[in-house]
């Protein structure tokens, strides 16, 4: 699947990088976040598009799987 | 002259800049206060401005507000900075009078762009009649502007949040999402033009329309939401603000800003420093929750009045409206239902 990282990135910025990779992967992705809101902030927006969204720890980062 | 987009400077905007409130507390707390008997309100209190006592049975009121920019046009930003640095003094209940203004400014930029900030400040603050009489200016990064601001008032005629009591009306004087939208504004989504009147609307009339009427406690709404500024109140005056969701007011787009992840990151801090504070119902989705704790820029006046009092001041403020009640101090400060 393929992978987007977001890190370094503060909101809304991870959310319109989400926004324009789902456009080019409408199946899904995975998205790397580094902070809590941005955690938050994609999962909504892929949530509100009808996406389901699963949520892994990794070390300082999460990795948010989008698909239909 | 080159076109500048500001919010692009910037990492976060408004009052969503504020340091969220836990880390504030734990810096600020116990510091040895300031001893002076004319203080009548200082650091302890929370509260949106210091009270020094004149001596005459008039006091003093002093504020200071400044912040990275949340729109792109100078001259809007030097007018939200203003009315949001102004509004503190209405919130104490006092009449604003002169200005100092605090500028950080980025050597990338040209030097119109400060120009057309201070246009936009000085015309704001001459609709408050307040006069920007000087202020200092610093070279950084990011640009931020704000204002000290000096107001006067008769003593007895202070509002501080220390006063509701239980039976008072919980009065807003402005509608809530400046944050949200304006999130989504910075990514492109909306094009906040209801937000930005807003919040470049001074409070000021808020403020008047309830001159002769009781106003037992009074605060404005900025980046701690209207949760933690409830709370600041509740705390104050040892009560508990009743809040019925059904009878805030959102500007348009909120809700959706909300639901697509447009959330300032305010929003979670604001949360994470009130759960224990604040009893929300569970009916309430994520949503409403964005919508309760998102940090709000150039807010309202939220006022407490005896219920009669409210009628009366509503009557003649369309801007404003009911938004729950005070009760006697229950197990939380501040209750959504």
């Amino acid at each position: 699947m393929k992978e987007l990282d977001t890190s370094g990135f503060s909101c809304p910025e991870p959310v319109i990088m989400t926004k324009k990779a789902l456009k080019e992967s409408p199946e899904g992705l995975t998205v790397i976040v580094d902070n809590r809101a941005s955690k938050e902030n994609v999962t909504r927006y892929a949530t509100a598009l009808g996406y389901k969204v699963k949520t892994e720890e990794g070390s300082g980062n999460w990795h948010l799987m989008i698909s239909k | 002259m080159e076109e500048v987009k500001l919010t692009s400077l910037v990492r976060s905007s408004g009052c969503n800049a504020k340091l969220p409130p836990g880390d504030l507390h734990k810096a600020l707390d116990d510091l040895p206060s300031a001893e002076s008997e004319n203080l009548i309100e200082g650091f302890e209190s929370s509260d949106d401005a210091l009270v020094y006592s004149l001596g005459d049975g008039r006091v003093l009121i002093e504020t200071v507000d400044f912040f990275p920019p949340m729109v792109d046009d100078p001259f809007l930003f030097g007018q939200i900075a203003a009315a949001n640095a102004i509004s503190d003094i209405y919130a104490m209940g006092g009449r604003p009078s002169l200005a100092m203004s605090l500028m950080c400014f980025p050597s990338c930029l040209d030097i119109s762009v400060m120009r057309r900030i201070m246009e936009g400040a000085i015309a704001k603050a001459a609709e408050a009649g307040v006069v920007i009489a000087g202020g200092h200016t610093l070279s950084d990064r990011e640009p931020k502007f704000g204002l000290a601001v000096t107001g006067f008032a008769d003593e007895c005629d202070v509002w501080s949040n220390k006063g509701a009591r239980a039976g008072d009306a919980v009065i807003l004087t402005k509608k809530l999402g400046t944050g949200l939208l304006m999130t989504a504004h910075k990514a492109g989504e909306s094009d906040a033009a209801e937000a930005i009147e807003q919040m470049r609307t001074l409070n000021r009339k808020a403020a008047e329309n309830a001159a002769g009427l009781s106003v037992h406690a009074a605060t404005d709404v900025t980046g701690f939401s209207l949760m933690g500024h409830s709370f600041e109140v509740a705390k104050a005056s040892g009560v508990t603000i009743s809040i019925d969701f059904s009878s805030l007011r959102f500007l348009p787009g909120a809700e959706d800003a909300a639901r697509f992840g447009f959330v300032p990151e305010g929003r979670y801090t604001n949360e994470d420093y009130l759960a224990d504070k604040v009893s929300i119902a569970d009916v309430f989705s994520i949503t409403q929750r964005d919508m309760l704790f998102s940090p709000e820029t150039s807010g309202g006046l939220l006022l407490f009045m005896p219920p009669e009092d409210a009628d009366e001041y509503l009557k003649n403020s369309g801007f404003a409206f009911r938004i729950g009640e005070v009760i006697e101090r229950g197990k939380a400060p501040v209750t959504v239902c």
